[in-house]
């Protein structure tokens, strides 16, 4: 029987009359297909002579030239020295020690050269005190081949040469008429840099000296100087901590320069049954408050009430502090474990108010806490808002009558840049030293060009008696002189800096030779701080008191700034590596955004939701500040206290970056008298923002990825309550899947030489992003785009996952997921698992980084087709480049997920106008590692470059390799220490030690995959 | 008597020395003032002078032919043996000399005594062989082989003309014979009775056809094999360079050790080039090659070292003359021959120090060569063949003690190739 039945597709279709429906049916396409638009100009198609035979010809041709074209090999030339220097031997690195002092990120590194050109930064293992480089320090290599760099120096926007611009500029200065000249400076902390500015004061009469620091840090140094007398910060070495409270300081991130991680993460192994507990409060979810023990979001307001109360139990006072129930009873918790730790325990303060410090530095006093260094403090820095406010209006007034800027750009940093950008026009001389043609720059009449940190010679005091040299590891790629040789020159010294430097350094009783070997030297000659003329305002303690416990919360939002592990102060912004670098809570690349909490969201009509292929899309929001406004996209915040907001700083920089690094939106303007806390109205802006973002997946849905326990149960001491063994049922038995029993594969025999392992501990990483920035510049890895990366074909061989609990654990999440009861009803698991989806509103958060996991039975190797994949005896997974033909079968067969497509050509390619699309750029690259092309698989080898060198000049000197010889770019570059690599064939070894611990697993070891990566559970001291 | 036989003998045997040592002195030195010998002269002046000065070319020092007519003897014999304490005194012959010279001190050679000197005075007047003296040579050897090479094409001539004699002969006599047969009426030309061409024969065989086409097939595929997989192969490649540089004349004839220009191969992954500094280090005080070198060069390879030398000086700004570096630097573009694809990793240090492979092993019979070239072919095949087939070397070697012995063991006590220790696992090389 035949059937009338008709199929319909909406409901649309079931209306005859419907136009667009009867269209669609008769046509094919749903658009046109724009074939007219290639083939339809009939008038060129007929008038060209060519016919189909001679266009077939014409391939013929050209295919046959070109085949016998590429027969003929390229010449290729090969230029040696004329005079080959001592040290430089071609193919061998060379260690130089330096420092890097960009007025936001100071540490001591060491800088790897090769042929003369640096091309990777490590930590300086050997200095005492912030020798350790954080993401944007790795970064800070590729800055020195930065194509956008001035090549000479500048007159009026046209390039010159020294000579005429010595003339000029010393032709202007001598007719200064009494007027002032102004050096609006960075936080240099550099003995020598004191000197030459006296020297320069001697020489003109009226100069000043303004320190300017972008993000600074006035109230902390306003409170440190009215307790201790000195303009600088306390240490803090957490080594030994018991109790770390922090109140909106994002210490494990870049709170007060950062640097403290180190000292922090030791705290939170646990030893001997024993490890720190972390309090954090905080408005926006950082580093520090997803590493912190208990975590409470709280307002801005609500900080300074805790600061209150908290002062109130431990010194005393009696405040009368209103806080929410919760806050209130956490606070007294904190109270009691702040005083049972006694001197181990420190209060660290991120309120940007004077006030809120002194409580703090009487807080740490009450308790003698041994973990604050006030003796020997930070001198990193040292700027002063009110000073450049003065400046303006100076400037304003006529009485400033040349200014150099160095370091800085205001022009782009100060909140009222437009009022700096007139003011400064008032100056009649104005001359930036800036490498680049900054916003300030642009504004100058002088640009006196400076070289890259690597280019130069200088001295920094980062530490009370500590200073620290710079050296050039590269001779000047352009025509650039530095500040310091300008300024002595210009203050009619004939000296070179170099040997200014040598005399400054050899005046503290120090070897010069040794000094500039190790990179620092120690003194106790007492450098002049900066003689800047600051106004102090002294507040009692009570009164601090009663303005903190009084603090009312603000009608609208309470805004924080805060600065983003990739750009943090917005110095390297022209830097794709960290552009491309997750930030390690959102795991967004190439933007800066409006965080704000789910609830708030809803209030506005805020949406985030994932699109078709996964990518995540915003609504805008207008933030606006005293009538300034910015319209920035929003991002749905789990941990984010419900009232506030947080934007990072840093980004929406124009001048002097390539169009695609002009990203995000410039939060500067909300930066009112450098207060990083401000109340802002915030409003819905609809349209769609697209992020792009290398994890969509935020939680870990109960499963057994990251496995976490709490110091308890950890000191049981029982390995099955917290780290057992996955099991399989083998003839109904079950039995661990490591058994042999139950594996399908035959086992290598590796017990003759070296065998890699490396132990990630989960309790010591912080997820700071240092190991992924080391990754890129040692294996050559490319920067692909925003747009590739909103597709997921970001390239990272390391990327460190970021998990949130749904509930208000990871341990309730699991529990909930065992406790799934059918499909349906309250217990099921179909609505069950779509909770578990959704972040909490506090998660617990955990970071896990990952890389390929080297599997001893490795599913990728199984699956190739031509065996690019390959089993190496000393553990590693080798990946044959040019063997692979791009089936990316291995990619879909690993479990992990740690493979990446090359889908372009990277190098080479207008496309991916990066810097490996520069002769300059290029020249960061390592040449011991191949540079990928198109259309074939890549990921981590662990390094088997290092490991082969290590090998290798072991062979040549004929010894047996130490232990702790081995390492990764990764391992090298974790300054928390939770990356151990090393060869677990050396029973004495550490790496070997690590692997018998109660903590150690394997990721996904059910998989039966057998890794040679294994994690260390993550024990939380709740 | 048999004491005067020896005696007689004895003497007859050192009149024959001196006979030879007088007679064998070719160039006789212009009548020495004072008697010294040339012969231990020259010994002594190579031993000890050489390094600074020539004969008849300025150097470090002055040029020091005819020496003896320029200064006093008693000057010079206290100036060799203490220049610096002459020129102490105050001498103004000493102190112009000083100066001349960049106020540079000559060592002092106080173990030197008077007829030593003498000696090293009687070399110095040695006349500079006459210039033609090569040329002449040149043109004897020349006229010699020339000659030599007449009479072969007169011989060969002759022997054409001889042939050409007697195939004119055989015609001569074929056409008498047969016009005897003629004239006796016998048959000389006889029919051949019809048979199918071979080629014919070989269509017709369709087994033939078939056999021959595979056969052809497969000899095409293999060639056509052969020449792909040469493509990207630079086997022989031996490039111009823009200095003629002769590894025979360095590596061969002065047997200079080949990682003394090349030192990095020790240390590093890179043999490296050397840099000019490295040639300087010799060619500060070699100007010119030895006479017989330069005339070898200009017959068997028509170049003329000395030109190549002047090259080198160009490249490090070297001024012969006034003996220093002026400063113009202009690097040599050296055209690389051994260029191994980005993709594979090769490491020297490895193969030389660690593994202590000879330099010939890959770069073949370097010292002969007058052009280097591509010895080896470089392909994947090549490196994978000898790390399956070389035994390593390990003795004495701290790091491979214990894996050696523990490898060993397990691949039942026989020797370890390279494969053994992992050398051919794609990782080791392509990273």
């Amino acid at each position: 029987m035949a059937t009338t039945k008709k199929y319909w597709k909406s409901t649309a279709q079931l209306d005859d009359s419907n136009e667009i429906v009867k269209n669609l049916e008769q046509n094919e396409f749903a658009s046109p297909i724009p074939s007219d638009e290639f083939l339809g100009n009939d008038e060129a198609m007929e008038s060209s002579s060519t016919s189909r035979r001679d266009f077939l010809k014409y391939v013929g041709f050209s295919t046959a030239a070109a085949s016998l074209a590429a027969c003929e090999g390229p010449v290729i030339y090969s230029v040696p020295y004329v005079n080959q220097p001592e040290q430089i031997i071609p193919g061998m690195a060379n260690y130089y020690a330096t420092t890097i002092a960009n007025g936001y990120d100071f540490a001591s590194i060491l800088v790897k050269t090769r042929e003369g050109r640096p091309i990777k930064i490590e930590s300086n293992k050997e200095a005492m005190y912030r020798g350790h480089a954080n993401a944007r320090v790795h970064a800070s290599v590729l800055s020195l081949y930065d194509n956008n760099r001035l090549k000479t120096p500048m007159i009026k926007g046209v390039e010159s040469n020294w000579e005429e611009f010595d003339k000029q500029v010393g032709d202007q200065l001598s007719s200064l008429n009494g007027k002032e000249l102004v050096v609006l400076a960075q936080t240099f902390a550099s003995p020598s840099m004191n000197k030459i500015f006296s020297q320069l004061k001697a020489r003109y009469s009226n100069v000043r000296v303004v320190t300017y620091d972008a993000v600074g840090e006035d109230a902390a140094l306003a409170a440190f100087e009215a307790r201790y007398g000195s303009r600088a910060l306390a240490d803090y070495d957490f080594t030994d901590a018991e109790t770390i409270v922090s109140i909106g300081a994002d210490f494990v991130g870049d709170w007060q320069g950062g640097g403290f991680d180190k000292g922090y993460a030791k705290s939170r192994v646990p030893k001997n049954g024993k490890m720190s507990q972390h309090i954090q409060y905080e408005a926006n979810l950082s580093l520090s408050g997803s590493n912190a023990d208990r975590r409470y979001p709280v307002t801005p307001t609500e900080q300074k009430n805790i600061i209150a109360a908290l002062y109130s139990k431990i010194v005393g006072g009696g405040a009368n502090v209103s806080l929410s129930d919760k806050v209130a009873k956490s606070v007294e918790q904190t109270a009691i474990s702040l005083k049972r730790a006694g001197s181990k325990a420190v209060v660290l303060c991120g309120v940007p108010d004077q006030a809120a410090h002194q409580l703090t530095i009487a807080i740490n006093e009450a308790l003698r806490s041994t973990i604050v260094d006030t003796v020997s403090p930070i001198m990193t820095r040292q700027g002063n808002r009110k000073s450049v406010d003065a400046l303006v209006k100076d400037m304003n007034a006529g009485k400033v009558g040349a200014i150099f800027i160095a370091g800085v750009d205001p022009v782009y940093s100060y909140n009222d840049s437009d009022a700096f950008a007139k003011a400064l026009e008032k100056v009649s001389l104005r001359v930036s030293f800036a490498s680049s043609m900054n916003a300030t720059a642009e504004k100058c009449n002088y640009v006196a060009t400076t070289p890259h940190f690597l280019e130069s010679w200088g001295d920094t005091e980062i530490k009370k008696g500590h200073v620290y040299l710079t050296q050039p590891t590269i001779n000047p790629i352009f025509k650039t002189r530095q500040l310091q040789d300008t300024l002595l020159k210009w203050s009619g010294s004939s000296q070179s800096f170099k040997d200014f430097l040598k005399e400054t350094s050899k005046a503290s009783g120090s070897s010069w030779n040794q000094s500039l070997q190790d990179g620092f030297y120690k003194t106790s000659v007492v450098v002049n701080d900066s003689e800047e003329e600051v106004e102090r305002e002294v507040i009692s303690n009570s009164a601090a008191l009663s303005a903190m416990a009084s603090a009312k919360k603000p009608s609208g939002y309470e805004l924080t700034l805060y600065t983003k592990t990739g750009l943090g102060d917005g110095v390297m912004a022209n830097n794709p590596w960290l552009q491309e670098l997750p930030d390690p809570i959102t795991r967004t690349t190439w933007d800066n955004y409006v965080t704000i909490s789910q609830a708030d969201a809803e209030k506005l009509g805020v949406v985030n939701e994932n699109v078709a292929n996964g990518a995540l899309d915003g609504t805008y929001v207008t933030v606006t500040l005293d009538g300034v406004q910015r319209k920035l996209p929003a991002l749905i915040q789990p941990g984010q206290a419900a009232g506030t907001i947080g934007i990072a700083l840093g980004y929406g920089q124009t001048a002097a970056i390539q169009e695609e690094m002009q990203t995000g939106v410039n939060a500067y303007p909300f930066y009112k008298n450098g207060v990083a806390v401000q109340t802002v109205s915030v409003k819905d802006a609809g349209g769609t923002h697209e992020f792009a973002c290398t994890q969509l997946q935020n939680t870990m849905m109960g499963r057994d990825i990251i496995r976490e326990t709490d110091l308890e149960t950890y000191r049981t001491g029982n390995k099955d309550n917290f780290n057992p063994m996955p099991e399989v049922s083998l003839n109904h038995v079950e039995t661990p899947v490591t058994s042999p029993d139950v594996d399908l594969w035959e086992s290598f025999d590796r017990s003759v030489g070296h065998h890699f392992n490396m132990s990630i501990d989960l309790n010591a990483c912080t997820g700071c992003g240092a190991c992924v920035i080391a990754c890129h510049a040692e294996n050559n890895v490319p920067v692909v785009g925003k747009t590739e990366v909103r597709k997921s074909r970001d390239m990272h061989w390391l990327r460190i996952d970021r998990y949130y609990s749904s509930e208000d654990s990871f341990e309730a999440d699991e529990a909930k997921k065992d406790g799934f009861d059918g499909l349906f009803g309250d217990n099921g698991s179909l609505g069950g698992f779509g909770e578990l989806e959704v972040p909490a509103d506090n998660p617990q958060v955990a970071f896990q980084p990952v890389m390929c996991q080297h599997c001893n039975h490795a599913p990728c190797e199984t699956v190739c087709p031509v065996a690019a994949s390959s089993h190496g005896r000393q553990g590693q997974n080798h990946m044959a480049y040019n063997r692979c033909v791009g089936t990316r079968y291995c990619a879909n067969n690993c479990p992990y997920k740690v493979r990446r497509f090359n889908w372009f050509l990277y190098n080479g390619n207008d496309e991916f106008d990066y810097h490996m699309n520069n002769d300059l750029g290029r020249m960061v690259i390592n040449p011991d590692v191949t540079v990928r092309s198109r259309g074939v698989m890549e990921k981590c080898s662990l390094c088997m470059q290092m490991t082969q060198m290590t090998i290798l000049e072991a062979k040549k000197d004929g010894r047996m390799i130490k232990d702790g010889e081995f390492a990764t770019a990764c391992s090298n570059a974790c300054s928390s220490g939770a990356i151990t690599f090393g060869d677990i064939n050396d029973k004495e070894s550490e790496i070997f030690k690590v692997k018998q611990q109660d903590r150690m697993y394997h990721l996904l070891e059910e998989v039966g995959t057998e890794p040679n990566v294994m994690y260390q559970v993550k024990v939380r001291n709740v | 008597m048999l004491a005067f036989v020896f005696v007689t003998l004895g003497s007859i045997s050192v009149y024959g020395q001196d006979a030879t040592t007088s007679d064998g002195e070719p160039a006789a030195p212009v009548e020495a003032t004072s008697g010294g010998d040339a012969a231990l002269g020259e010994a002594l002046f190579k031993a000890n002078c050489a390094s600074c000065h020539k004969l008849y070319k300025k150097a470090v020092g002055p040029a020091l032919f005819q020496v003896s007519q320029r200064h006093d003897r008693e000057w010079l014999y206290s100036w060799v043996k203490n220049s610096t304490a002459l020129i102490a005194t105050g001498d103004a012959e000493a102190v112009a000399i000083y100066n001349e010279y960049n106020q540079s001190n000559m060592n002092a050679f106080p173990q030197l005594s008077n007829t030593d000197i003498d000696n090293i005075i009687a070399y110095t007047d040695t006349e500079k062989p006459k210039p033609t003296g090569p040329v002449v040579d040149a043109a004897s050897t020349g006229s010699a082989t020339g000659g030599s090479s007449i009479s072969n094409n007169i011989i060969l001539g002759a022997l054409a003309v001889v042939l050409l004699l007697l195939v004119v002969l055989l015609i001569v006599v074929n056409k008498t014979l047969k016009r005897f047969a003629q004239a006796n009426g016998i048959q000389t030309e006889f029919e051949e009775e019809e048979r199918t061409p071979i080629w014919k024969a070989f269509v017709q065989n369709q087994f033939l056809v078939l056999v021959t086409s595979v056969f052809l097939l497969l000899a095409s595929a293999y060639f056509a094999y052969g020449a792909l997989m040469s493509v990207g192969v630079d086997q022989g490649y031996a490039p111009v360079q823009p200095i003629h540089y002769s590894h025979r004349i360095h590596a061969g004839s002065n047997e200079i050790d080949c990682k003394y220009c090349h030192s990095s191969a020790r240390e590093s992954k890179h043999s490296g080039i050397p840099s000019l500094n490295v040639c300087m280090n010799c060619h500060k005080s070699i100007g010119e090659v030895a006479d017989a070198t330069y005339q070898e060069g200009i017959d068997e390879y028509g170049i003329d070292y000395n030109k190549e030398i002047q090259k080198l000086y160009a490249a490090t700004g070297w001024d012969s003359d006034e003996q220093k570096f002026v400063g113009e630097e202009s690097p040599v573009r050296w055209v690389r021959i051994h260029n191994l694809p980005d993709l594979a990793y090769f490491n020297h240090a490895q193969h030389v120090t660690a593994g202590k492979i000879a330099c010939q092993t890959c770069h073949g019979p370097v010292e002969e060569m007058e052009v280097m070239y591509q010895y080896s072919p470089l392909t994947m095949g090549w490196c994978i063949n000898c790390h399956r087939e070389t035994n390593v070397d390990l003795q004495g070697n701290g790091y491979y003690e214990q894996i050696h012995k523990e490898l060993s063991e397990a691949r039942g006590g026989r020797q370890l190739t390279i494969a053994d220790l992992g050398g051919l696992e794609c990782g080791k090389c392509h990273y």
